[in-house]
């Protein structure tokens, strides 16, 4: 298998992405992938280690400072790299994951960036530092450095895969873009589960009662709010609002702002500086979280050799923050009204985000769901910790089970603009779901499929998915032809979509990514030049994965001799252990196709043995023996 | 699960071992590899016997014991092979669990079973005159209804005539009354229309009210 081979067979078939060799995978960590921050977190027999940089500090800035040199840097140095050369810096890039052109223009003016047009169209593109860079490869950035961080921390041990979090809202083409960039950095993502199940998840809600939950997320830049119902061990999230422009940066920026204007009282009226500004913001900062746990502070600010002093108590502070916070509770009535829920009936409230340590942020919050929220587990790091035990869960075992939903109906355009559900909403995933179309046009030859997301009835008031065009629809009169459709979503939330006409037998099928992901070849193509320095990583790994397959066809011979080996002359036995002994021979080695080589010529030995052992199990079926070991591993359910 | 002694099991090649396997297993009682989803109905892959009946209880218990052993999430560390089949099985389990624990859909599924097609995706056209008639009348009423009282009470009536259909369905099909029992699940199908179109101005109304 070539490595483009490998590429393709990863973005057309989900399920059959190449695993690694078991011993030598190296640490699963729990990833919080977000706007203005990462986390990373290691779970130990359900202990989780927020993993910290030397300094202490847990907080990844996910901002990346791309040098002239060509150096990327990421996290505070390039946070700090902002002022001085904004051009070279990417902040937010979360906001564009899986976007199009058309998305980002009700972004506009929040995003500082300079877009690339494209003329394809497609996922959006970013000039830096004189580069054009996708959110994919920027967002592969950050990973590269999350994985680094987490690499230090565990003292050199190697991290190779992870669960990493997603807004519960994120539609597919914005989780293919995670998974994208997540394998760039050469990380395998074992799981995507949503931010604020993560969060449940740390809290352990999972054991707890069932019924309504929420959870309340509000970050520097962003504000989610989430309801999720609890039954059975499923989580599903029953409702989602937000403002994606509302976070605690608007409180530093009101804070900043009543400084700059006692400042001016202090040292007489004169046009700020950008000096100013930058002193004031961080004074800001500084003051909100001092009084998170004092009533009142005072602050210096001096720029330019004056100096001004500040005074402020808890009280200014909350009116000052008030019209933000209140924002965030009217989204919270909405929501808790369009679920067509009753606040009453939610059992518990979860905060996520380093804004809800403002005590008004928490009070509000109390009194508006009417009980104190959970928030014992450090909010900027809860969705991390979460991940990391659900990565614990995936790869050594749990009893608990984390089933999920669809977050959003799927469907097709038909004709007049109406949209067809193929696979509604909550929906419980991995599905497969098929519906039959038909032509409209005697003689039709082609179909046009345009997929689309979301919960509306007309086409353009949901979001573009993806569109393709069936052709070769043999000659046929109006509405003869049975075209199927068909939907696949697998555990992670990711949609294929194949189309098939019936009526011929004649069998057509389209695998479609995303419009606004990243095609095939350039997937293959950044793979290859994030590979490039990796090449002999990519032959071990080849090799690994050939040798696990080796050893479990080994196993599986093995377990055939055991209950069938009386069917086998002393000679075809000896032929049979002989090959095995190549296949052990080969796994020592470290040439890949001498494995693979060793593995048929054992398939071969063993052909003949196979065809006997087929034979016994229908005898015996037909004389009504052993029925029972033949069906014995049916169960289940118990 | 007790195997009845009706039909000898189908047997299949192991895709591991090569051994022979009954198309219904899960994993192979010889070298344990988990197998990719057996051609056998919604009922038996749940391990539930066919029939209307189906007490939910237990097929959520069946359902979530079989995601247990064959969801994806299970399989995170085994090979690409394996990880494809669990994702296959945990796909048939999903459409299996959708299909039962809908009145409307387990009812056309079993009557398809019996040989008596239902067609639930025929819209439009109610064949049936008296059906026709009923749903009209109905409708209005919801339609009319302007205060929380008359809609709660229309609700409440509509979901009464929901629960008494799948009583009839249930009665017909035992009986082995199948003409019948298609003609119950078409009316069924109207039937909750109506009360989801009930409980939508319920909460619309409500929610006006406060
Ligand atoms: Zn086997």
């Amino acid at each position: 298998m070539s490595d483009d081979g490998l590429v393709m067979l990863q973005l057309c078939e989900p399920g059959e992405t190449p695993a690694p060799h078991e011993s030598e995978r190296g640490a699963a960590v729990g990833i919080d992938l977000g706007t203005t921050n990462s986390v990373v977190a290691l779970s130990f027999e359900t202990e989780v280690e927020v993993l910290r940089a030397a300094d202490g500090k847990a907080l990844i800035p996910s901002v990346v400072h791309y040098k002239d040199d060509g150096e990327v840097v990421v996290g505070q140095a390039a946070r700090e790299a902002i002022l001085e050369s904004p051009d070279h810096v990417v902040t937010s890039i979360k906001r564009l994951m899986g976007r199009g052109i058309e998305d980002v223009k009700s972004l506009a003016g929040t995003l500082p960036y300079t877009l690339e047009p494209n003329p394809d169209g497609g996922m959006v593109r970013l000039r830096v530092a004189g580069r054009v860079l996708t959110p994919v490869e920027i967002s592969a950035d950050i990973l590269r450095a999350i994985k680094a961080r987490a690499e230090e921390a565990l003292l050199g041990k190697f991290v190779s895969r992870a669960v990493i979090t997603v807004p519960a809202y994120f539609d597919d083409a914005a989780r293919t873009a995670t998974k994208d960039a997540a394998r760039l950095a050469d990380i395998e993502v074992l799981r995507l589960v949503n931010e604020p199940t993560a969060a449940a998840l740390a809290y352990g809600l999972d054991n707890s009662v069932e019924g309504l939950y929420a959870v309340y997320d509000l970050g520097g830049g962003t504000f989610d709010i989430s309801i999720l119902k609890m039954e059975k061990g499923v989580f599903q999230v029953k409702a989602t609002g937000g403002d994606a422009v509302l976070g605690g940066d608007d409180i530093d920026h009101s804070i900043a702002e009543h400084f700059l204007s006692q400042r001016k009282v202090a040292v007489g009226d004169h046009p700020i500086s950008s000096g100013e500004v930058k002193q004031a913001l961080m004074t800001a900062r500084v003051a909100k979280e001092c009084l998170t746990s004092r009533p009142s502070g005072e602050w210096m600010i001096e720029v330019d050799g004056k100096p001004s002093l500040h005074t402020m108590t808890r009280e200014q502070l909350e009116s000052l923050a008030a019209p933000f916070v209140e924002r965030t509770i009217s989204i919270c009535r909405d929501v808790v009204e369009d679920a067509g829920i009753d606040v009453a009936d939610i059992q518990g409230v979860v905060l996520v985000g380093g804004s809800t340590r403002m005590p008004l942020v928490r009070a509000r919050v109390a009194e508006f769901f009417g009980r104190p929220p959970l928030s014992n587990i450090n909010p900027d790091e809860v969705v991390a910790v979460g991940a990391a035990l659900q990565a614990e869960a995936l790869t050594v075992g749990s009893d608990t089970l984390l089933l999920d939903v669809t977050p959003l109906s799927l469907g097709i355009e038909t004709m007049g603009g109406i949209v067809e559900k193929v696979i509604p909403r909550n929906t419980p995933i991995p599905v497969a779901m098929a519906q039959e179309f038909t032509t409209y046009q005697d003689g039709q030859s082609a179909m046009a499929i345009h997929v689309v997301q979301g919960e509306r009835e007309m086409v353009d008031q949901n979001r573009s998915l993806a569109r393709f065009v069936l052709r070769g629809i043999p000659p046929m009169t109006a509405g003869a032809a049975r075209i199927r459709v068909q939907f696949q979503v697998d555990a992670d939330g990711l949609l294929t979509v194949s189309a098939t006409e019936m009526t011929t037998g004649v069998e057509q099928q389209v695998v479609v990514k995303p419009s606004y992901g990243l095609t095939d070849d350039e997937m293959a193509t950044m793979l290859r030049d994030s590979l490039v320095h990796a090449r002999d990583d990519m032959a071990q790994r080849l090799l690994t994965e050939a040798v696990v397959e080796a050893q479990r066809s080994v196993l599986a011979v093995q377990s055939a001799l055991s209950v069938d080996q009386d069917l086998l002359s002393a000679d075809e036995r000896q032929a049979i252990d002989a090959a095995i002994e190549q296949v052990n021979a080969a796994c020592a080695g470290s040439d890949r196709d001498a494995v693979t080589q060793a593995v048929d010529d054992l398939e071969n030995a063993t052909k003949s043995f196979a065809e006997k052992r087929m034979d016994r199990g229908i005898r015996n079926a037909l004389a009504g023996m052993s029925v029972d070991r033949l069906d014995g591993a049916l169960g289940g359910g118990e | 699960m007790v195997m009845t002694a009706q039909a000898m099991p189908a047997l299949m090649p192991c895709w591991s071992c090569k051994g022979p396997v009954a198309t219904r297993a899960l994993f192979c009682s010889v070298c344990g590899a988990v197998q990719g989803p057996g051609p056998i109905d919604h009922f038996t892959r749940l391990g539930l016997k066919a029939t209307f009946d189906v007490d939910l209880d237990e097929l959520e218990k069946q359902y979530f014991g079989f995601q247990r052993r064959l969801h994806p999430d299970r399989f995170a560390a085994k090979t690409p092979k394996e990880r494809a089949l669990s994702q296959s099985q945990a796909t048939a389990l999903n459409e299996a669990y959708e299909t039962l624990k809908d009145p409307l859909k387990r009812a056309a599924y079993l009557l398809e079973l019996m040989g008596h097609k239902v067609d639930l995706t025929a819209c439009g056209t109610i064949s049936d005159k008296s059906l026709l008639m009923e749903q009209m009348e109905k409708r209005e009423a919801i339609a009319d209804a302007d205060s929380v009282e008359t809609i709660t009470k229309l609700s409440a009536a509509a979901d009464t005539d929901v629960l008494s259909c799948q009583c009839h369905i249930s009665a017909a099909i035992n009986g082995e009354n199948l003409d019948e029992a298609v003609h119950l699940t078409i009316r069924l199908k109207y039937l909750v229309k109506l009360a989801e179109e009930a409980r939508t101005k319920k909460s619309r109304l409500t929610r006006q009210a406060r």
